[in-house]
């Protein structure tokens, strides 16, 4: 019965996340001291030259709060946007390319998002855990105290930084990867191919890079903890080569902690993605909302925040769901 | 008490640059944001120590401005982010029951709800109307989560010593407990829960300003970056312009992390494990 319960209560608190998340979407902006509306109609009466008259106003503003959803009180307005989000899945049409509906857009995005962070998570952790696995274990080595240096010096370095260092060093003096992303369209080629992972290269480097410190450090400091265990001695005075137990004993019980630490930090890990993306014109959802914070298109920018929640939501849902697969102690409870 | 190489370094790192950005600009009177302040380009001299901008301004003075607000919006912030992390994480940890959990379950969702979108809409929202007050409450409801957490499982730990019952039992109350007997124990957590707060916090306003959503006409870490993208430092070869924030917001960060982690473990020494 203990795996229901634990599948039963990952999938509760799923539904507390994105439920909160979409909720102070909601509530936050509408507390802010500025009114989008006002500022978009004062903005075109400068245009206009003040000559705008009062009932032409009054009518922009009535259409414009249709065209927000900000009709009705607030809590009419809370329950529409839950059914939008949660049942029809519907962020209404883009402002700027209108009638074009948001979640065109969106799934046209999110592939590159997904493919970009998938991608450079996976390779980030796993080469970031092999690194902390030799480092923790041969602890007293001076190749461990080298890796832990680097991972030091690696891991407060944020984002932004990072990519301006490689775009700085391979875009600039070294030019040997484009400055911004451009992608051939079309149909799917081998040419097409290598200029996605031409592209992609920086960006997902840099990624990779801002994963890895944390990585390191996180196993280092378990597989040290770990090799002093009692099962580990024994294995040891047994005569398990030593490159067994570092895999089969140290490793199989350090990495428990840090796949619930990946699924908490990919949040964080999805900030950076998206930051990411923006200065390398990425085309993925870090992209998409800087076009829309660009051209003013508020449900365009409303579409992709709640479509970057759930997905935030969902990655951690199912390491949490491949978790039992991983911790014998959870299926046999 | 030995501190270790770590925390010294870390200390040494930030005492640079606190007692820097705080001092020097007593012996200038010039505003650094103001435009066409020298003569443009300049290159790296007695007068100008990083040179001058394209738009003449003196890169050495505004970086020491930039990380003077950074440090100032840092240090408030994470001040109310401890103190909302160690009320709620040290209540919850030591009530339990319903309290914990619905405590628990805005903290999880706050740590896995990726912020910065929101962050971006809001940006967004304010822009130009926002100011420094604004701008950290918003970092505030971002900034304590995580800190919640880690206290309120130290104090889940230490609620079930013997010497919490006693304290009971002679008849202090639950503030008195909370307050009296784990706080003291939380609050080594506490200071390297403080330094990362500053870490997230100068981190997060400079990713916001570094695509133009926070205060950018005010210097910081991360406007610095916004204007010398903005005016293509790196394709004219101003690379000065950029790569003197990137170093100082490296070393910072390196200095911040230096001592949060070396304290915790000076901390961990002392209480006997490692």
């Amino acid at each position: 019965m203990g795996l229901i319960q634990y599948i039963v209560s990952r999938v509760g608190a799923y539904l507390i996340v994105l439920f909160v998340g979409v909720t102070i979407t909601f509530f936050l902006p509408r507390l802010m001291p500025s009114d989008p509306i006002e500022g978009y109609i004062a903005q075109m009466q400068n245009q206009a030259g003040q000559s705008m008259n009062p009932e032409t106003i009054e009518e922009l503003r009535t259409s414009m709060r249709k065209l927000y959803g900000l009709e009705g009180s607030i809590v009419d307005q809370y329950v529409d946007y839950i059914k939008r989000v949660f049942i029809s899945f519907d962020f209404g049409p883009s402002l700027a390319s209108y009638p074009k509906p948001v979640s065109e857009f969106i799934f046209t995005a999110l592939p590159w998002t997904l493919g970009l962070l998938g991608t450079a998570l996976v390779v980030s952790w796993l080469i970031g855990n092999i690194i902390g696995l030799v480092a923790g274990f041969y602890h007293n080595s001076r190749w461990a105290t080298l890796l832990e240096i680097f991972g030091v010096i690696l891991y407060p370095i944020p984002y932004y930084i990072l990519a301006l260092v490689l775009i700085l060093l391979f875009a600039y003096i070294w030019p040997i990867f484009p400055l911004s992303t451009t992608i051939l369209p079309g149909p799917i080629t081998w040419e097409k191919i290598n200029s996605i992972i031409y592209n992609s290269f920086l960006p997902a480097l840099t990624l990779v890079l801002a994963g890895f410190g944390w990585n390191i450090l996180g196993m280092k400091a378990l597989s040290f903890a770990n090799k002093e265990e009692g099962y580990v001695t024994f294995a040891r005075l047994k005569g398990t080569p030593s490159r067994t137990i570092m895999f089969s004993y140290v490793f199989r019980n350090s990495i428990l902690p840090q796949i619930t630490a990946l699924a908490l930090s990919i949040g964080g890990v999805f900030n950076g993605a998206l930051l990411t993306e923006i200065l390398f014109s990425y085309p993925g959802l870090g992209l998409l909302m800087r076009t829309a914070i660009g051209s003013g298109d508020f449900n365009l920018l409303y579409g992709t925040i709640i479509m970057s929640i759930v997905s935030v939501a969902t990655a951690a849902l199912i390491i949490d769901l491949v978790y039992p697969l991983l911790d014998p102690r959870i299926r046999f409870r | 008490m030995k501190m270790n190489f770590r925390l010294k370094l870390g200390i040494f790192i930030l005492a640079f640059f606190t007692l820097g950005s705080l001092i020097l600009p007593l012996f200038n009177d010039v505003d650094p944001s103001q435009q066409g302040t020298y003569f443009k380009n300049l290159p790296i001299s007695g007068d100008h120590l990083l040179g001058t901008n394209t738009q003449g301004q003196d890169i050495f003075w505004y970086l020491v401005y930039s990380v003077r607000n950074s440090l100032i919006l840092g240090v408030g912030v994470s001040i109310f982010t401890t103190l909302i992390s160690a009320v709620l994480g040290l209540s919850a940890g030591y009530i339990g029951g319903w309290y914990d959990r619905i405590i628990m379950i805005l903290t999880d969702s706050v740590i896995a709800i990726p912020s910065f979108p929101i962050l971006i809409v809001l940006g967004t929202l304010v822009r130009g109307n926002t100011n420094f007050f604004i701008l950290g409450l918003i970092l505030v409801i971002f900034g304590w989560a995580w800190g919640a957490r880690t206290v309120r499982s130290m104090a889940l730990s230490i609620r079930e010593h013997e010497f919490i019952n006693t304290s009971r039992f002679s008849g202090s109350n639950t503030v008195e407990i909370i307050f009296q007997e784990i706080f003291p124990y939380v609050f080594a957590y506490m200071v390297v829960g403080f330094i990362n707060s500053i870490l997230f916090v100068i981190n997060t306003e400079a990713a916001l300003a570094v695509i133009g959503l926070s205060k950018v006409e005010i210097p910081t870490l991360g406007s610095i970056i916004f204007w010398a993208l903005n005016y293509n430092a790196m394709f004219i070869g101003q690379y000065m312009w950029i790569v003197a924030p990137v170093v100082a917001t490296v070393v910072l960060f390196l200095g911040l992390f230096l001592t949060s982690t070396g304290y915790n473990q000076m901390f961990a020494t002392r209480r006997g494990h490692a």
